[in-house]
């Protein structure tokens, strides 16, 4: 096991090319759940979940089946449909079997079938050809990184509700302003390496 | 149906960017050069419309339980099709959208249009949904393509004119580089979301201030 490859697919994933401010991925739950801290980190968490199980299933599906079928051009399709049922999926299981669990997450997990971060994931894995601990490890600290980065922008919106702005800055380019300065401040991590 | 009405829904009053919010990721991200603009919001456009006059079709044979799969399934299709179709033929602008193409499919606007007006209207109105909402997000694309481009790099039309480079309007050193990088997007984005709202709120206050509480 190498563990220095992993730890730095793990840094890329939280600081350098973090999934939002970085590579434009799941803008949409971004700014649309970070009004407050808690539901914030409810979708920071379960996005961290259905990612990193994603992960894990999809590469199989590509290994074993696309690849040796040459079907590879259907990624797409079959991932998309992967991650719709395995959402699904997630949701009913968690309801029966851990309903705590599906009380906190329960309103963002339908969300995250159109979060493109989940698909960005998968497709990245394959295109970066990640053996499958290197898939799981990457979609799982990409999640971290979704959460660290949709946390730091929900406190930052509660304490602008004291603040005034331009009034056609109203609602949401002014969150805008501040994503933008959340990418500003972490600019500050690219060229970051892991050297052992 | 209205078509003059549904045109400016399109591009201005229901705009699926700066009115809907819709589709956030694409506009950020690979709105750096004009030629990315246009081509990203063309095979939009393109996906759009083929995947709303599907969906209007079928909206009488698929099951109201499952009609999210269905739709995603039908725009899963189009959008490997046109993934295909660009790596055959534009393999320049298929290598610089990247990854931004296949997530076509998680595009909400798509799905969105697909829900809330393709599994209701007609063929023909949903096909015209879809070119005047797709010209909205191109239209929007390509405003934000050109000031980034030109606060950023210092050019005009990279990608397409003078063979790649685009014409030179600011001289190189001056060019802010933050204006490619995701800042800038960000940046570029609140304001003309913000200018769009300027706009908007201007002549009639009541009614913009109502279709949002109708939201």
């Amino acid at each position: 096991m190498d563990w220095a490859n992993l730890f730095s697919i793990a840094l890329g994933a939280i600081l350098v090319n973090n999934f939002i401010v970085a590579q434009f991925l799941g803008i949409c739950p971004f700014m649309g759940v970070s009004k407050k801290v808690e539901t914030a980190s409810g979708m920071g968490m379960a996005v961290i979940f259905v990612m990193g199980l994603a992960s894990a299933i999809c590469w199989p599906i590509n290994r074993f089946i696309l690849e040796p079928f040459n079907l590879t051009f259907m990624q797409t399709v079959t991932f998309i449909l992967v991650i719709a049922s395995l959402v699904q999926f997630i949701e009913m299981f968690l309801q029966k079997a851990m309903p705590a669990l599906y009380e906190a997450l329960g309103v963002y997990l339908p969300l995250i079938t159109t979060n493109c971060a989940v698909l960005g994931v998968v497709l990245q894995n394959t295109q970066n050809s990640y053996g499958f601990i290197e898939s799981v490890v990457y979609g799982v600290t990409g999640g971290v990184g979704f959460l660290l980065v949709i946390v730091l922008f929900a406190s930052i919106r509660e304490r602008m509700e004291f603040s005034e702005w331009p009034k056609a800055f109203d609602g949401f380019p002014i969150a805008l302003v501040a994503a933008g300065l959340i990418a500003l401040s972490f600019m500050g991590f690219s060229g970051l390496k892991v050297v052992f | 149906m209205n078509v003059k009405k549904q045109l400016m829904d399109g591009l201005f009053f229901q705009n699926p960017v700066t009115v809907q919010l819709l589709g956030m990721c694409s506009v950020l991200a690979i709105t750096t050069t004009l030629f990315n603009g246009i081509g990203m919001g063309l095979s939009v456009l393109v996906i759009l419309t083929c995947a709303n006059v599907v969906i209007a079709l079928l909206r009488k044979i698929i099951p109201s339980k499952i009609r999210i799969a269905c739709y995603i399934v039908v725009i899963a299709g189009f959008v490997t099709i046109v993934d295909l179709a660009l790596k055959a033929f534009l393999p320049d602008l298929s290598k610089s959208l990247g990854l931004f193409i296949p997530l076509i499919v998680v595009n909400c606007i798509i799905l969105g249009r697909a829900e809330s007006f393709a599994s209701k209207n007609g063929v023909a109105a949903s096909a015209l949904d879809g070119v005047f909402q797709g010209l909205g997000y191109t239209m929007v694309l390509v405003i934000m393509c050109v000031v980034r481009e030109l606060l950023g790099n210092g050019t005009f039309g990279g990608g397409i004119l003078n063979g790649g480079e685009g014409i030179r309007i600011i001289p190189e050193g001056i060019p802010a580089l933050g204006m490619i990088l995701p800042v800038g997007g960000f940046l570029t984005l609140a304001a003309v979301i913000a200018a769009m709202q300027y706009i908007l709120n201007k002549p009639k206050k009541t009614e913009t201030k109502s279709e949002e509480v109708a939201k």
